[in-house]
Formats: structure tokens, sequence, C-alpha cells
């Protein structure tokens, strides 16, 4: 090894009288030193500066969603203003907290790292990793509620969510009698009638007798209550519904897609990353993985903090 | 040079934190629990404010507001919790000037499309129309515009 580290001091002069000296003993000293770095400090600038780089890809990769998102708002903003409605204010902000503070937990990761604080550092990954999770499970309410009323994009979202029966077999909720919902829909206008929406919504959501309400229940009882167009069928029944709605669910489900499979990708990580904390790996010599998926984790955490009130949050 | 410094940590990093040289890391920096814990709740904070912003009607600021929280935020976690205060120069170029890349873009593409709005078909595409035309139960809309516009 010191071998090879002087044949590559004598490729480049110049560049090693400063500290040309240490090369064997840095190698020694360091298990983790790579023969082909010098010193751990450029190991880490160098793995540094490549998930710097790995990072520009991604923001141009959510970039090139977030200009198709601009194109689209400008050209239908009656599209966006009216269809942001639809969306569960209260769960997305949930969800923007569970990340804020999965974001504080890696970056604490990433402190009890450095100082060598194994156990520390492996709670603060679970943390992170519960906060992913939490993430996508609300993810995972916000999406199969929508699905269930067609407030999808493509063509599914002009077809009538017909079958009452399939929808709430799917939500674990006992069918519910479709010609009351369906006529209550048809003969009242959404807009400005809150008190009867809630009225029509509310067996939907209890639940026959002896079946304790889910989580889910509980969040679609509370969302049916605060929004009124969050019911099947009532984007259709609302004459209010601008031209080509259909195309706030394509770009809301491509960008918040995207972010879910990034969230994803983050666990699997994450979980590697418990997996050789707990081996002992990292210590305040050698850290950088933590770092990395670190800056990674952060920039998943970023593009929710604008994907948020781009759509959630449309006055 | 000195990020390819090789000397001991102590030696290193004690100038700027004499008081705990020996916890220090041999690479990067060592950014205080107290920054980290202040950073989420400034983000937190800031997600209370952007949530209110949304029920107060400044009709096109709105966005702007909206956004102009969101760039702050952004800020907050690349310098604090991704580092970048404390990182090499050379990284931070790298993703501010992505992200300026992103926004000529985007400021391109959306001068682009404004340029023949006019020209553009308005209303649905025909076969979603139909769909909402369609007399059929379940398709109430049709139905709706005839009993409150007659």
């Amino acid at each position: 090894m010191s071998h090879a580290s002087s044949a590559v001091e004598g490729q480049r002069p110049g560049h090693g009288d400063a500290h040309g000296h240490a090369h064997s003993a840095e190698h020694a000293k360091y298990s983790f030193l790579a023969h082909h770095f010098e010193t751990p400090a450029q190991q880490f600038d160098s793995a540094k500066l490549g998930m710097w780089l790995f990072l520009a890809t991604e923001v141009l990769f959510f970039g090139a969603l977030f200009v198709g998102y601009a194109v689209l708002r400008s050209r239908f903003p009656e599209v966006f203003s009216y269809a942001s409605h639809y969306l569960d204010t209260v769960m997305g902000g949930i969800n923007t907290g569970v990340l804020i503070l999965s974001s504080l937990t890696m970056a604490l990761g990433v402190y009890f790292a450095q100082r060598g604080k194994k156990l520390a550092l492996i709670i603060c990954l679970w943390l992170t990793m519960a906060g992913a999770a939490g993430f996508l499970v609300i993810k995972y309410f916000e999406y199969s509620h929508k699905i269930h009323a067609h407030l999808v994009w493509g063509p599914t979202f002009y077809i009538p969510p017909h079958d009452e029966a399939n929808a709430a077999a799917n939500l674990g909720q006992a069918p519910v009698a479709p010609t009351t919902a369906a006529a209550a829909v048809a003969v009242v206008p959404i807009a400005g009638t809150p008190a009867v929406d809630a009225s029509v919504i509310r067996p939907a959501n209890a639940g026959p007798a002896g079946i304790s309400p889910s989580a889910a229940d509980h969040s679609l009882a509370a969302t049916g209550d605060i929004i009124p167009h969050e019911m099947p069928e009532a984007h259709l029944a609302d004459p209010a519904m601008p031209p080509n709605t259909h195309l706030f669910f394509a770009i809301y489900y491509a960008m918040t897609g995207l972010h879910g499979i990034h969230v994803v990708i983050g666990m699997v990580v994450i979980g590697m990353l418990i997996y050789r904390a707990t081996r002992g790996d990292f210590g305040p010599n050698y850290y950088t993985p933590v770092d990395l998926v670190g800056l990674y984790w952060h920039i998943v955490d970023l593009v929710w903090i604008f994907l948020f009130p781009l759509f959630y949050l449309i006055h | 040079m000195s990020h390819t410094d090789h000397s001991t940590h102590s030696a290193d990093h004690g100038a700027h934190a004499a008081s705990h040289a020996a916890d220090h890391p041999l690479v990067g920096h060592l950014v205080p629990v107290r920054i980290l814990v202040s950073t989420a709740m400034a983000l937190l904070v800031l997600t209370v404010i952007t949530v209110a912003v949304r029920y107060i009607d400044i009709g096109e600021f709105n966005i702007w507001v909206a956004i102009g929280i969101a760039v702050v935020k952004a800020a907050l976690v690349a310098t604090f919790f991704m580092h970048l205060k404390w990182d090499r120069p050379f990284n931070v170029l790298v993703f501010v000037g992505c992200v300026l890349f992103v926004v000529l873009m985007m400021a391109f593409c959306v001068l682009d499309t404004s340029q023949y709005r006019d020209t553009q078909y308005t209303g649905n595409a025909p076969l979603a129309q139909e769909t909402l035309d369609a007399n059929a139960p379940g398709a109430p809309i049709a139905q709706q515009k005839t009993d409150i516009n007659p």
C-alpha cells in the first residue's frame, strides 16, 4: 500500500511535498482509508462532492416536474385553486411535521455518529425510519381515499365511482345504501351546503356496530366533516368544477408519487445504516455513509417543503 | 488546503472548539444539537405560518408568500441540517447553481406557454364532456344543470 502511495506521489510531485511523509502512516492508522486516497479528509471530501453531484441530479429530476407544475398552473389557475380543496390540509400538514422531525433525528444521528455515540446513533436512525414509515402510512390513507373517489388522473376521473359496495369493502367498511348517497349527491349542489354533506357522510364512516373504527375511519370521518368535497362523486356532481380538473391530480400523483418512491428508497438506505451502525462501523473517524444518507434524507424533506404549499395550500 | 490537512483532530479543530476538542470528528464539522433543534423548531413554526397564510386572501401574493416561506425553509434545511454553512464552497456552488438552472428552465417554459395561451382550446376534452353530459344514474352533473338552470 505504501508502494502504491509513493507511486502516486511520484506522478504528482508538486502535490505531495506538504504531507508526503504521512501516507503509509495514514493508511496504517485508518483501516477505512482506501489506498487511492491520501488522507481521511480527502476521502471524505470526495464522497461528499459525489453525493452533492447526485443531489444536483435529484434537484433536476424533480425540477423538471416542478416546471411541468408551473406550466400547468399558469395555464389552468382555476383548476389548481379548485382542486386543491380536495386535498386534506391536516394530513399534509402532519406529514410535513413528520418529515421535519425525521430530518432532525437524521441530523442528530450524524451528530452522534461524529461523537461516537453508538446507541444514540441507532436510536436516531430508528426514529428516522419511523418518521419515513409514518409519512408513507398517512400518504397511503390519502391516496386510497382519493382513488376510491376517482380523484385520479386520466379518464377515470370522469367516471362516476358507482361501485359503492366494492369501494366500501376496499375501505374496510360495510356497504352504504348507495341510492341515498347518490340521490343526495344528485340533488344537492355541493358548494354552500356543508350540513347536508356531513349528514350524508356520517353513516358511511361510522361503520356497522361491532367493528371498531380504525385509524383510517377516524381520519376519513374527520376529513368528511372538514371538507364537504371529500366524498365519492362529489367532483362530478359539482357544477363549479372547472374543465380539465383531472390535470391537477395528474401532476399531484406524479410529484408526490416520485417523492414517495424516494421515501421508500430512504427507508432502505437507513435500514442499511442501522445494520452497519449496530455492527459498530461508525465513529468519529469514519461516519461518511451516515452523513451521505443524511444529505439524501434532507433533500427528500426539502422537496416536500415545496410540494406541501404548492398542492395543499392554494388559496 | 486546510481541508486536506492531515494533522490530528485536536489540533485541526481546536481553534473553534477548544472546550471539547476531544469530541470532534476526524473529518467534517460537528454541528451542535442546540442549532439542529432550533432549526427544526423554526421549520415547524414556518410550517404553521404557511398553513395560516393559506386562509388569508391576498390575491396574487398568496403563492409568492407560500413560495417565499418554502424557500426560507429550504435554506434552513440546506444551511444547517445539510451542513452547507460549514461545507466546502464548491458543494454550495453545485447545489445553488443547480437550483438556479431549474428556475431558469421554469421561467422560459412558463413564458413560452403564455405566449400562445389565447390560441389554446378551453373546455373539457370531448370524451370527458361526453361523460359529464351522460344522462345516466351517477352522472348527475347534466341533471343538475337542467335542474338548476332550466
